[in-house]
Parts: C-alpha cells; structure tokens; sequence
C-alpha cells in the first residue's frame, strides 16, 4: 500500500497505467518526494478539517454573541469574556446537569466493572450447566438495536415505579454485554495454573476471583472503565424515558434542551457551545490519558 | 460464529474434567453453584430490563394502551395489528409520516454507509503507511471526534452550519451562497434536476406513491438538513472505522505485498487486488456496523430539529419516540419500533449475503484494476 515504494508500469506499452501511478514515476526519487510531500499536505489538510471545529467551539466559547454573530470562523475572541461560562455556572441548572452526570457515570461504571467482570469471570472458568445456553443469549442480546428498547424500557421503569429516580436512570445500564464479552476473552487468557494453586490451598470460588483473578485482569478492567464512562457519560436516549423532573436532568438532556432554544432567546451560541464544550472535557481527559488502550480496544474488537 | 464454538468447546473439556473431579470433588465443590451466583446480577438485569421489556413492548403493539395505567391491565385491549397497519396501509397521517420517515432514513443510509467506509479506509490507507512520522497525532485528530457525545457534536453542527455560520462564511469567500442548511426542507436531489428545468415530476410518478409518499417525493433525495446531518455522521465516525481499518491492515502479511511488488504492480491496483480482498472481513464488520448505527438515528435529530424543517429530518427510531411519548400513540410507536428492527435484521442479513465469499475471481479482478488480465501471473509475464 505504501505509494512512495510503488513501482513504475515498466514498458508501459503494455499496461494502462492506474489513476495512481503515472509514467512519470520512473523517475523515483525526486517523485517519491513529491509524493511525500503531498501526502502530508494532504493528512495536515485533513486534520486541520477534523480538528477546526473543535478549536472554534471553544473559541466561540469566550466570545460576546456579537463577535460569535459577526466573525464565527476567527478563532481569536475579540474582546475575550468568560460570561458564557458564568452563566452557566452562577445562573443557570447546568452544576445540577453535570453532578447527575457524575453521579450516574461512577455508579453505572462501577457496577459494570464488577458484576461483568463476575459473568466474564464465570463465562470463563467456572463449569455450570447451562452455560452455553446464557452466553448464546448474551450474543443475541448484543444484536439488539438500542433505539428500539426506548418504549420497551420506559414500560417496565414504570411498572417498577422507579420512573423519574436515580434507580430507574442507574440499573438498567449496570450491565453490559459487551462487556462481559471483553471480560470473558481476557479470563480465558490467563493461564488456570494460578487459580489450581490457591484452590489447592483451600481459597473459595469468590475468593480466588477476589484476591488472584481480579489484581491480574487491570488491563481488561480499563477497557471496561473507559468503555462505560464514556458510555454513561455520552447516553441520552435512556434518560430521556427514565426520568423527567428538572432535578435529574443529565448533561446530556440539559445541553440538548439548551439546544433547541427550550430555556433562551436568540442564538446564545456562546452559552451552548460552552456547554458542549465542558461535556466534552471528562470523556476528552479520559480519551487523552488512556489514548494508547482506546486505540488498541478498538483494534482488539476486530480480530476477536 | 467462532464465538458461539467457544462454550461448545468448554462443555467438551468439562467431560474429563469432571471425571477427575471424582477422585478430588472437594476441590470443585460448589462450582455451578458459584457459576449460577457470579452471572446472576447480569442475568437478572438484562432479563428485567431488557428481555421482559421487549415482550412488554410486543404486547403494547397489538393492544390500544393509551399510556394511562398499567399495559397489562384489564382495561387494555387487544386489537390485532392494527397499529401495524395504521402505520403501514392506513392511509392517513400515520401511514404518510412513516413513509417520509424511511425515505429520509433511506436516502441517509444510502449516503452515509458508502461515505464514511470509503473516507475510513482512506483515511486508514494514508495513516497506516510505514514511512509516516507522526501517524498518532493524526489517528488522534481523526478519532477524537468519535469519543465526544452525540448531543455535543450536534450544538456544534448547529453553530458550524446556521445560516450566518462558519461553513457559509468560508463558502461565502470563495464565491458560493450557501443553502439555509437545518431550516432548509428541499431535497437535494429535486434542486439538481430544478437546476435542469425538471420542477414538477410526470404524472406517472406523481400520481402513485408507496406508503402515502409520492415515488416523486420518494426521488427527492435527502433534504438539505438531512445532508448537514449526512457530514456530520461522516466527520463523527469515520474515526472509529478509521481504527478498524488500521487494525485489519497491520494483520495483512507484508510478504504478500512485497511479492506483488517485485511483480511490478502498481500502487493502485495492489489495493484493489491484495489490500482490499483481505480487508474483507474488516469490510464486513464497519459496512454492517455503519448500516446498523445508520437506521438508528436518534440523539441527533432529538438534539437538533425535532424532524424538521418540513418532517425531512424525521427518522424511524425518532417517530417511533414521537409517536409514543409526544401523541400518546404508544401502540404505534411500538410498532414502529419493530418494524425498523426487523428492517435492520433482514439488511444485515441481506449484506451478509451479498458479500458471502465467491469464488468468481475474475469478475472480481474486472471490477477491482483497469488491467485487462484476470490472471495476474499473465500480467506479470506480459510486463516482463
């Protein structure tokens, strides 16, 4: 694939040419410069597209709505305020919208974490009957499409009575298939030698898994860590059929109110794009911190 | 498919397992005990909150629950499929909406899937290269767009594409007056062939339709709302493709390539012919991936427009929400929500079909290169 190293169509009498090679190519190094240098011109183009909007969120962020109105696309405010920001905090519901946020993102991270990495755990090691039958349902599970659970799941929050709760907006999303899945391959790949010793020393199946199993698997507990926050962090659709009072309206839900003018006049885009800009902080920390693991998660899901 | 052997696999090894166990049973004692306790937590959650939902909901789509009450009480009635074919052959409103939906959807899908998969292979084909100094700063400009939330990359599409907005500014300077974007109803497709002097449609398409939408109006392509929405689905996920792709392309033996090059192949057709044939399995996954996510559409248009302007942003899964909590029409909602899950089943399974392995190489080899050989070893020959 490497088109520097590409080979010129010698005789080219013969063969047409493709679109990306040329005749030309025989000469090859000054060619193969050329080439080099476009081909960062071209990712540098590319990423400045894919990076820009970003830089102008939060430069919009810092503007008066004038200056936002009158030049969206410089990134440098003039004059720079904070009033965006301000408001936000001092006069608005947007510190509630982020501590529901929080509250949920630990409490359903948390809950994920231990009990798939219990089934992934079990799934793995321990022999039961039926065990086949549970992890054929759990690939079915996957393969529901979650829109299609929104009226599903608002008919038994409220058959439970836990709409409009903290329970209704945590439980449903403790647990996760795919995350029991990841939890399930990494078991599998430690070697069972370790667990027969502390079995022979008399340990319990919770024990072995407590105290020897779980220190071991801290690679495949990240992955399940930044998988949920993000998850939990990033979820709108559930919150929106679990609850409705103002008291437990996510980020989520607020910005997408903010959004569509519910709670101002006028445009405000330096009010909401603050506001999307400090939702995008956590996951963007967490994305910085844990780049390389991301990166290799998503290469991982691939080979299986 | 090999996921599935693994248990099979398990329950084979548990045979002599547990004849050993006869001799130590201490040792295994109370291990399906542990086993049925350890799943137990996962089991009852998305039993609770998952399995029992669907029937619930299955049950809401033949009956005329009108959101008042219990589902399950007596005074819940059962009505057929009715609602199913209110949405469907009903003629009226229910039928038209429904229809503008999947023809906005449609048009979506149709534009997306090919797009992002074709710029994240792009995109992976240029990142991916051996002599690249920088690849990770950016695989990261790439994929950061795809960790942010939803509701987020939609208040920014909203800023970058309003009417005085960043795209209209920057097409502005080069000479361009730019569309009225999220309040801007009309397909795409009707203002190219308005362009031509084509503005109403012949009667044969005019005067029949499917699901109360003219085949005309089926014809009109997304609305220019729908394609701002059409980029961001682009910019936001041909990241995480992007990734898959890389992935696929570092497990391709470089000797296959290299032997291809000592060959004489050239860069544009050892793509087509050893780099993309043994992506395929990579293929698969984000084509069916993009199709799934794509018939999903939700946060964007709860977040954005609301299905506007002029029901042209309206999707399946947002109209199966509106017709639920917003009309009360739970019935119809429910069934909204199955059809589109049986849509999705049976396109993935359509996909799957489609590109099922084939031994027809040289069809393959015809579509892939502008070489007129199927045989490559005859190219080599004839280069030679």
């Amino acid at each position: 694939m490497s088109l520097t190293l590409g080979r010129a169509p010698r005789g080219g009498a013969v063969r047409t040419p493709g679109r990306g090679t040329s005749p030309a190519l025989r000469r090859r190094p000054r060619k193969a410069l050329a080439w080099q240098i476009g081909l960062y011109a071209l990712l540098i183009g590319l990423a400045l597209v894919y990076v820009y909007p970003f830089l102008v969120q939060l430069a919009t962020s810092v503007k008066t709505e004038a200056d936002a109105a009158a030049d969206p696309v410089s990134l440098v405010p003039d004059p720079l305020t904070w009033s965006a920001y301000a408001r936000l905090f001092l006069r608005s519901d947007f510190p509630v919208w982020f501590a529901n946020s929080a509250i949920v993102t630990v409490l359903v991270t948390a809950g994920r974490v231990f009990f798939d990495s219990l089934a992934g755990y079990a799934l793995a090691r321990l022999h039961f009957r039926g065990r086949g039958v549970i992890f054929a349902a759990l690939v079915a599970v996957m393969a529901v499409p979650t829109v299609v659970l929104l009226i599903p799941k608002f008919l038994v929050i409220n058959q439970l009575g836990i709409y409009d709760s903290y329970a209704g907006m945590v439980l449903p999303l403790l647990v996760d298939a795919a995350g029991v899945f990841i939890m399930k391959n990494f078991f599998e790949s430690v070697p069972a030698s370790v667990e027969e010793q502390a079995r022979i020393d008399g340990a319990g199946t919770f024990r072995i898994f407590w105290s020897v199993v779980l220190p071991m698997a801290r690679p495949a507990l990240v992955t399940i860590v930044i998988l949920s926050f993000q998850g939990s962090w990033n979820e709108l659709s559930h919150f929106i059929v679990a609850a409705q009072s103002p008291d437990l309206t996510t980020l989520t839900k607020g910005v997408a109110s903010l959004a569509s003018g519910q709670l101002s006049q006028g445009s405000q885009y330096p009010i909401k794009l603050a506001a999307a800009a400090i939702m995008t902080i956590p996951v963007a920390v967490v994305f910085f911190v844990f780049q390389r693991r991301i990166m290799n998660t998503s290469e991982g899901a691939v080979k299986e | 498919m090999s996921l599935l052997a693994t248990p099979r696999d398990a329950g084979y090894r548990s045979g002599p397992d547990r004849a050993r166990n006869g001799a130590g049973r201490g040792i295994r004692r109370g291990e399906a005990a542990a086993g049925w306790l350890f799943m137990l937590p996962v089991l009852v959650i998305l039993g609770v909150f998952l399995l029992v939902p669907v029937l619930m909901a299955l049950w809401v789509s033949f009956s005329d629950w009108s959101g008042r009450g219990s589902p399950l009480s007596s005074g819940v009635g059962f009505v057929g499929l009715d609602n199913y074919a209110a949405v469907t052959t009903g003629g009226g409103l229910a039928e038209r909406d429904f229809g503008i939906a999947l023809r906005n959807n449609t048009w979506y899908v149709l534009l997306v899937v090919p797009l992002q998969t074709a710029l994240a292979l792009f995109l992976a084909v240029l990142v991916n290269r051996a002599v690249l100094r920088g690849r990770g700063v950016f695989r990261t400009a790439f994929y950061f767009p795809s960790v942010t939330s939803s509701v987020a990359i939609t208040v920014l599409w909203l800023f970058l594409f309003s009417t005085s907005g960043v795209v209209n500014t920057v097409l502005a300077r080069v000479g361009i007056a730019g569309p009225n974007w999220f309040n801007d109803p009309s397909g795409v497709l009707h203002n190219l062939l308005g362009a031509l002097g084509l503005r109403t449609g012949p009667d044969a398409l005019t005067q029949h339709g499917f699901l109360g939408v003219t085949w005309w109006d089926w014809l009109a392509g997304p609305s220019v709302a729908m394609s701002a929405f059409v980029l961001m689905a682009i910019f936001t996920t041909s990241g995480t493709f992007m990734l898959l792709f890389v992935a696929g392309l570092q497990n391709i033996a470089p000797e296959v390539e290299e032997a291809a090059m000592v060959d004489g192949a050239g860069a544009w057709q050892r793509f087509w012919r050893i780099t993309l044939p043994q992506l395929k399995p990579t293929l698969f996954t984000v084509l069916t991936l993009g199709l799934i996510g794509c018939w999903q559409v939700f946060d964007q248009i709860y977040t954005g427009t609301q299905g506007g302007p002029g029901k042209t942003t309206l999707t399946p899964a947002y109209l199966s929400y509106q017709s639920a909590f917003l009309s009360q029409d739970w019935g119809q909602g429910a069934a909204i929500a199955f059809i589109l899950f049986v849509i999705i089943v049976l396109l993935t399974i359509l996909q799957r079909w489609i590109l099922r392995e084939r031994p027809d190489v040289p069809r393959r080899a015809r579509r892939g290169g502008p070489n007129p050989h199927p045989n490559p070893d005859r190219t080599t020959e004839a280069d030679r």
